[in-house]
């Protein structure tokens, strides 16, 4: 018990702290802290699957925005069209990135390194002109929606605190949901495919199926991350899934530490504060933050959960 | 018309080299059949198209009497077909254990299970384990199979090709940079296989080849210039001018 705390303090501490922010926020601006954190999470939920996919399985997806965007659309779609149900969202959403993922994962799976990256970004450029196309619905504006995804007809997510928590509810499902995967059969496959294809193949494994299940998985769970984001802004636009935010989502995953699942949402927690705060300070901060976090990726190697949690290994 | 490998007309060139020269050979089952040459002369080349790593420019592949030439180095390793590499070819940072109990893995049911720790399925670590031991990586189990020294990492790759229950194991130069009693250990198991597990092996350990081998074949610039028993072939006046012959003189 006490050697897996301190092998867990990390994700257990992460958790705890972000499970007090509904009760800390009372003490400062409440509205700002928490539709803040909320981004923050929902931001480490789609790093977290993001992370199955480059850490667990090698695959660096350039166009993971994209099913953030098939979730956030889910909602602004359907809202439009007076269903505000969030169950349906959720449901339009998954299986929305589903179709995605096979469709374009059955090509893209067949090739690797930067044939790979390249790939995955044309597909994601592809939906992101798709929703700049589709004027019905705000075209390159967007949609600002008429209000949160109802639960059973009721307006709970209307809350900042319910809504904080539902997306902190999806993160710790995801979270344990893809640690289990990682220590399963599967995962197993799918790091050895990352690590070894030739040898994994020699001994009877097709890599192909291992990763286009892992792509549909964390697709999947890209997309509650955008029905969760859309709620949050209020807003949906072809820009949720601009080549930039799936550029910072890698960013985020290899800040955190590749391959943890537990660095992803540390990395989107500092990722976002980071921005936050050095916004504030300066309007030319990118020219500040760029170096930032090349200085970070270069000193902190397997990143800032490796960082932490060093001297700590088993 | 029984033999468990059957090579037919293989051939393959890289420009305008021909590394593999309208090769034939067969494997009886259970047999060990030894296949030496001169570097360069195309053995490696013939493993890779006999596993399906390398598909080959012409000729056929029968294994266990079907055609397996179009199938992919997957499908051929579940009929039963399994190799070791000339380059160490392991998973470095999964355990020597890991490594082993995902060959066995691969021959034991589904792998699209989702929830469950493979960790603690016995069904895969036990006969894991016993493969280690045979050996002697017991102890070594636990470690990153990139932290074990060169020779235990070429006998993990034994484990591992042996763990997925061959009917056919291609061996590419196992001896290759292993120690004396690495490689005394290993031929000793090589030996406990003959008769169950039919082996191609190709090796530049003249000693190890004799003691082992039920056929030689010598295989110079691609093709296969003579075949026969262990005693025939180091008598053979061509192979002594081809191969043996700086060993002999
Ligand atoms: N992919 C390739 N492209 C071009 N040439 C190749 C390729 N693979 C092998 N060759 C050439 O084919 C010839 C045979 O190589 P191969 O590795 O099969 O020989 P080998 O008998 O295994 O030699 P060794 O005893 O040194 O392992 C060599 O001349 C090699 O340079
Ligand atoms: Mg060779």
């Amino acid at each position: 018990m006490a050697r897996r705390l301190r092998r867990e303090w990390l994700p257990l501490g992460l958790f705890l702290a972000l499970a007090l922010v509904p009760v800390l926020a009372p003490l400062g601006p409440q509205s700002f802290i928490l539709s803040l954190m909320t981004r923050i999470v929902v931001v480490a939920l789609a790093a977290l699957s993001l992370d199955l996919l480059i850490g667990k399985g090698g695959l660096v997806s350039f166009g993971h925005a994209a099913c953030l965007g098939i979730g956030a659309y889910a909602v602004g779609i359907l809202s439009a069209e007076g269903v505000t149900d969030g169950g349906a969202h959720l449901a339009v959403a998954i299986a929305a990135a589903a179709f995605f993922a096979l469709a374009t994962g059955a090509v893209a799976m067949r090739t690797d390194g930067v044939h790979f990256i390249m790939i995955t970004l044309a597909f994601g450029q592809m939906l992101y002109f798709l929703a700049t196309a589709l004027s019905a619905y705000g075209g390159d504006d967007g949609i600002t929606l008429p209000g949160r995804s109802t639960v059973l007809g009721r307006d709970v997510l209307a809350s900042d605190t319910v809504l904080y928590l539902a997306a902190l509810g999806a993160l710790l499902a995801a979270y344990l949901l893809l640690r289990r995967i990682a220590a399963s059969r599967f995962g197993r496959v799918l790091e050895g495919a990352r690590d070894n294809p030739v040898r994994m193949e020699a001994i009877g494994f097709r890599p192909f199926r291992f990763r286009l299940a892992a792509y549909l998985i964390s697709a999947m769970i890209a997309a509650v991350a955008g029905v969760l984001l859309a709620n949050q802004t209020g807003f949906v636009s072809p820009a949720t899934m601009a080549w930039q935010r799936s550029g910072e989502l890698i960013f985020i995953v290899v800040l955190g530490g590749l391959g943890s699942l537990h660095g992803a949402i540390l990395g989107a927690i500092a990722f976002i504060l980071a921005e936050e705060l050095l916004s504030h300070w300066s309007e030319h901060w990118r020219i500040v933050f760029g170096p930032l976090l090349i200085l970070a990726v270069l000193f902190a190697r397997g990143g800032l959960a490796g960082l932490l949690t060093k001297g700590a290994r088993p | 018309m029984t033999a468990l490998l059957r090579v037919e007309g293989l051939s393959k060139s890289y420009g305008a080299l021909r590394v593999t020269d309208g090769l034939s050979l067969s494997v009886e089952p259970g047999e060990l059949h030894a296949v030496i040459g001169p570097n360069g002369a195309g053995k490696t080349t013939l493993i890779h198209q006999i596993s399906g790593m390398t598909p080959p420019d012409a000729g056929r592949i029968l294994f266990a009497g079907e055609d397996v030439t179009g199938r992919s180095m997957a499908g051929r390793a579940l009929a039963g077909l399994a190799r070791s590499f000339q380059i160490t070819s392991i998973l470095p940072r999964f355990s020597a254990l890991q490594n082993v109990a995902l060959a066995v893995q691969a021959r034991s049911g589904s792998s699209f299970r989702f929830l469950s720790p493979v960790d603690g399925e016995a069904a895969l670590t036990g006969p894991a384990r016993d493969l280690l031991a045979r050996f002697g990586l017991a102890e070594r189990a636990e470690m990153p199979a990139g932290a074990l020294s060169h020779g235990e990492k070429r006998q993990l790759e034994l484990a591992i090709a042996l763990a997925t229950a061959p009917k056919l194991l291609l061996l590419d130069e196992p001896l290759a940079g292993t120690s004396h009693a690495e490689s005394a250990r290993i031929v000793e198991i090589l030996r406990g296989l003959t008769g169950s597990v039919a082996i191609l092996l190709v090796e530049h350990d003249m000693e190890a080849v004799f003691a082992l081998a039920d056929r030689v074949s010598v295989l110079v610039y691609g093709r296969v210039i003579a075949t026969g028993a262990p005693e025939a072939i180091r008598s053979n006046p061509e192979v002594r001018a081809a191969y043996l012959g700086e060993e002999a003189a």
